[in-house]
C-alpha cells in the first residue's frame, strides 16, 4: 500500500529548491510534499536525508512529532471535525460520531475508497461559527447532525 | 509598485492615497472575510453581489470591500455599507437583490436584514449603535471593515506606517524602549511580561539578534491572533518593525501554525508589498537600517507556543522545550539572542508609539494596561471577537456584550486561559478582567480565549476534556506531565463512566499539586489549572458523579437518562418525529412514551423540545 504511487520527482525537486535546500524548513517541506500527495511517502524520505543533509533520524521524529504531517496515505477529502473547546461545548462529539457512523470508519481512519480520511483537530479558530468541520481547506460552520451528513453527500457526489 | 525611497515619499503616497479616498463618490460595501463569516459563505454572497452589480450596471458605483473581521462572528456573514455604515447581519445569497435595489440604488433600508437586539427586540440600523460594538473600546480592531489585508493602500489610508515612519527617524532605540516600557504593555500571549523590559533585555545581549512572532495560537477556544494576522497583517508587520528598531535586530520571523492557511496566504501578500515599497528589506525608506521578515509554519503541536519549543521548531527540529536557565533574550533562535511576542503584543506596538505611553497608559487598571481582544465563545448569545479595555468585568462582557446564554439557560462559568487556565463560576462574573485578577481566581488570561458554559456543561467532563488534550499535546521528556497528567485522564474517565471512588479527588488535588511544582515547562506546570479550579469551585459535581453515579448537566452518558415530564409535554410529536433511533412514542397531543432500551442519548430530544418537557434523571 505504501509504496504504490509514482513520485513526480520534479515537483520534490521544486519543493526543496523553493526552500534552498535549508534543512530548518524540513517540516515545511514536508508540509508541502503532504499537499500533493496527502502523505509523506517513504521514498521521498531518502531524497530529503541527501538533500538537506540531516539524519534520517531526524526526518522522522519530526514527521511524528507534527500532527499536520502523515507518512501513510490518506483519503482525497480529509475531514477534520474541530474538537476545540468552543466546538465542544457546543456538540463537537456529535458531529464526529454522526460522521464515523455514515462512514462507517472511526477517527484516524480512511475509507476503503480512499475518499475520505476522518481526523480531529484541536481549534481551526473558527470558534464563533462552531461545531466547525474542515474538509481540505474548506470550512464548514454551524453544523448538526444533519448538516455534516448533507455536506458529505455533497464531496461524493463532487468526486463522482 | 515603485519602491519609496525617503520618509517624504511615503507621506505623499499616504496622502494621495487618502485624497483619492476623499474624492471618491463610490458607495463602499464592506463584506466581512475573515474565518468566521467565511464559514457561513462569505464567498457566496460576494458572487452573488458582484453578479448583481454588473447586471444592473452599477460596477463603477460601488466598491466592494472583501474586509478583516468584523468581530461579530455569530452573525455572520457580515455587511456593512459605507459611509452611513449600514449593519446587515447573516446576508445570503437571496439578499442580494433587495440590498442593492433598496439600499445601493435608491438609499433606503432593506427591512428583512436590519439587525434586531436579541434581548431588547429593538431594530438598530447603524454598526455603531449595536451594543456589541458600542460597549466595546475598539483601539486595534476599529478599522477592520475599511481594510482589505490584501491591499496594503487600506492600511496606510488608515494612518498605517506612520508609527514606523516616527520610530526610524525621530526616535532613538532607547527612546522606543523608554516608551514602550512607560506604556505599561504587557505581552499578550498570556504570560504578561513586560514587553519593554522584554526588549531591553534581548538589546543588551550581544550577537545576531532575532525579532520573532508567536503566531501559534494552540489555545481551543481562541483566535484572535489568527484574525489580526489574517485581517490586518501589515499592523502586526509594523509592529515588528519597530520592535526591530528598538533591539536592532535585521531578522524577523513569524511562526503561525499550518491550520491557519488564509493567515499565511495574506500575511504573505502583506510581506510582499511591503519589500516592494521599500518598508522591508535593506535601507528601509533610506533610513539605513536593514530588517526583513520569513515566515515559518508549525505544525499543529500545542506545546510549539512555548518560546524555546517554538525556536526548536523554527530552527527544523521537533519542538520540546528546554528548562530555562538561560532566558531566550539571552540564547533563543540558533542560540542567539531572541525577542520573541505574541501576535496581539505585536499590534499594540504601532499603537503606544503613534499615541504616546501617557495615551496608552490611561486605558485599563493599575498593573495591566491597554485593550484586550477576547473571543468570546461557547454558549453565549453574541459569539465574536470582542475588544475591550483592560479591567472590564465578566459580566460586563459575557451579558452586555455577548447577549448573554441562548435558550434563556443558566450561566455555570467561563474559562479563560485555554488548557492552561480556569473555569471561573457566576460569584465572580463582576471581577474586572485584567493578568492578576484572573490569577487569584485560578485561572490566568492566556491569549484571550474566553468560553462560555451553561447548565448543559459537565465541568468534570471540561476538565477530562481538557486533560485528555493536554495528554495528548505533552512532548514526554518530562517525568511529571508525561506520567502524571496520564494518570490525572485516568481517573477522571473513570470518574465520567462512573467508576469514579471515594478518594478520587484528593488524588487529584495531590497529582495536581506535583505536577505545578516539578514539571519543566510552562504547559505542565499550568495543566492541572482546569482540573484544580473545577474541583475548587464545582466540588459537588465531582461528587455527584462520584457518589451517586449521577451526571447533573447530562453529559456524561453512562450516569444520567432523559425521559419525558408527562405534565409538560403537549404530545406536538416533534421529538418522535426527529429521533433517530425511533425510541420515542405516542398519540397526537397525548403525552409521549421513550423507550430507554433504544435511546442512544443523542440529545436531539432535549434540544429540539419546545416545552422543556425532556429531562434529565
Amino acid at each position: 500500500m505504501k509504496n504504490d504511487i509514482e513520485i513526480d520527482w520534479q515537483k520534490i525537486d521544486n519543493i526543496i529548491s523553493k526552500y534552498n535546500a535549508n534543512h530548518e524548513a524540513l517540516l515545511m517541506i514536508m508540509h508541502d510534499i503532504g499537499e500533493i500527495y496527502n502523505y509523506v511517502p517513504q521514498q521521498v524520505i531518502p531524497v530529503l536525508v541527501d538533500r538537506l543533509g540531516v539524519k534520517e533520524s531526524l526526518i522522522y521524529s519530526v514527521a511524528t512529532f507534527y500532527k499536520t504531517v502523515s507518512l501513510t496515505p490518506r483519503g482525497k477529502y480529509i475531514i477534520s471535525v474541530c474538537t476545540g473547546t468552543a466546538c465542544h461545548v457546543r456538540g463537537a462529539e456529535k458531529i464526529m460520531g454522526a460522521l464515523e457512523e455514515k462512514l462507517n470508519i472511526i477517527e484516524g481512519q480512511t475509507t476503503e475508497d480512499r475518499l475520505f480520511t476522518l481526523d480531529s483537530v484541536r481549534c481551526i479558530g473558527c470558534c464563533a461559527a462552531g461545531p466547525v468541520v474542515n474538509v481540505n481547506k474548506e470550512t464548514h460552520g454551524g453544523l448538526d447532525r444533519s448538516s455534516v451528513l448533507e455536506i458529505i453527500n455533497e464531496y461524493k457526489h463532487r468526486a463522482s | 509598485m515603485s519602491r519609496l525611497e525617503n520618509r517624504e515619499a511615503l507621506k505623499k503616497f499616504r496622502e494621495a492615497i487618502k485624497a483619492g479616498r476623499q474624492q471618491s463618490k463610490k458607495k463602499l460595501i464592506s463584506l466581512c472575510a475573515g474565518s468566521g463569516c467565511g464559514a457561513y459563505g462569505t464567498a457566496k454572497v460576494h458572487q452573488a453581489l458582484t453578479a448583481e452589480l454588473s447586471r444592473q450596471n452599477l460596477q463603477d458605483q460601488v466598491e466592494i470591500k472583501l474586509s478583516c473581521c468584523h468581530g461579530f462572528c455569530q452573525k455572520g456573514p457580515i455587511m456593512v455599507i459605507h459611509p452611513e455604515r449600514i449593519f446587515y447581519p447573516q446576508v445570503k445569497e437571496e439578499h442580494i437583490p433587495e440590498v442593492v435595489e433598496k439600499t445601493i440604488k435608491n438609499g433606503k433600508l432593506a427591512d428583512s436584514l436590519i439587525f434586531k437586539d436579541p434581548t431588547t427586540k429593538e431594530k438598530i440600523v447603524h454598526e455603531q449603535d449595536i451594543p456589541f460594538y458600542k460597549l466595546q473600546q475598539r483601539v486595534i480592531f476599529g478599522n477592520n471593515s475599511l481594510i482589505d489585508p490584501t491591499n496594503m493602500e487600506d492600511y496606510l489610508a488608515v494612518g498605517g506606517y506612520t508609527a514606523m515612519e516616527k520610530a526610524l527617524f525621530d526616535m532613538g532605540s532607547e527612546q522606543i524602549i523608554d516608551q514602550i516600557k512607560a506604556s505599561g504593555l504587557r505581552g499578550r500571549g498570556g504570560g504578561g511580561f513586560p514587553t519593554g523590559i522584554k526588549w531591553e533585555t534581548c538589546r543588551r545581549h550581544e550577537g545576531r539578534r532575532y525579532v520573532i512572532c508567536n503566531a501559534d495560537e494552540g489555545d481551543p477556544g481562541a483566535y484572535m491572533d489568527r484574525i489580526l494576522l489574517e485581517g490586518n497583517p501589515h499592523c502586526v508587520i509594523e509592529g515588528m518593525i519597530i520592535g526591530a528598531i528598538a533591539i536592532q535586530s535585521h531578522d524577523g520571523y513569524v511562526y503561525v501554525r499550518h491550520e491557519y492557511p488564509l493567515a499565511v496566504t495574506n500575511l504573505e501578500i502583506a510581506l510582499k508589498s511591503a519589500r516592494e515599497k521599500g518598508l522591508l528589506g535593506n535601507n528601509i525608506l533610506g533610513s539605513g537600517f536593514d530588517f526583513d521578515i520569513q515566515i515559518s509554519r508549525g505544525g499543529g503541536a500545542f506545546v510549539c507556543g512555548e518560546s524555546t519549543a517554538l525556536m526548536a521548531s523554527l530552527e527544523g527540529k521537533p519542538g520540546r522545550p528546554r528548562a530555562k536557565y538561560v532566558h531566550t533574550v539571552a540564547k533563543g533562535f540558533r542560540d542567539d539572542p531572541s525577542n520573541l511576542n505574541n501576535v496581539e503584543t505585536w499590534a499594540n506596538v504601532p499603537l503606544v508609539i503613534n499615541k504616546g505611553a501617557d495615551w496608552y497608559s490611561q486605558i485599563g487598571t493599575k498593573t495591566s494596561k491597554g485593550t484586550k481582544i477576547f473571543s468570546l465563545v461557547g454558549k453565549v448569545n453574541n459569539t465574536g471577537l470582542v475588544e475591550v479595555p483592560m479591567g472590564t468585568s465578566l459580566r460586563k462582557i459575557i451579558f452586555d456584550i455577548g447577549g448573554g446564554i441562548p435558550k434563556n439557560k443558566k450561566f455555570k462559568a467561563v474559562q479563560t486561559g485555554g488548557p492552561s487556565g480556569g473555569c471561573i463560576p457566576e460569584q465572580f462574573l463582576d471581577v474586572g478582567v485584567d493578568y492578576d485578577e484572573l490569577l487569584k481566581l485560578g485561572s490566568i488570561m492566556g491569549s484571550g480565549g474566553m468560553i462560555v458554559m451553561d447548565q448543559d456543561t459537565c465541568m468534570v467532563d471540561v476538565a477530562r476534556y481538557f486533560i485528555e488534550f493536554l495528554k495528548e499535546e505533552s512532548c514526554g521528556q518530562c517525568n511529571p506531565c508525561r506520567e502524571g497528567i496520564k494518570q490525572m485522564l485516568e481517573i477522571l474517565t473513570d470518574i465520567c463512566q462512573g467508576h469514579g471512588k471515594e478518594g478520587d479527588i484528593e488524588l487529584l488535588e495531590e497529582l495536581g499539586g506535583m505536577i505545578q511544582k516539578f514539571a519543566l515547562c510552562g504547559l505542565g506546570t499550568s495543566a492541572p489549572n482546569p482540573v484544580l479550579t473545577t474541583i475548587l469551585y464545582f466540588r459537588e459535581e465531582y461528587e455527584a458523579h462520584i457518589r451517586d453515579k449521577k451526571c447533573p448537566a447530562g453529559v456524561c452518558k453512562n450516569l444520567f437518562h432523559y425521559d419525558i415530564a408527562e405534565d409538560l409535554c403537549t404530545g406536538c410529536g416533534l421529538c418522535a418525529k426527529k429521533c433517530p433511533k425511533n425510541a420515542i412514542t405516542g398519540e397526537k397531543k397525548k403525552p409521549h412514551k421513550l423507550n430507554q432500551d433504544e435511546c442512544i442519548k443523542c440529545g436531539i430530544c432535549y434540544e429540539g423540545c419546545k416545552f422543556g418537557a425532556i429531562v434529565i434523571k
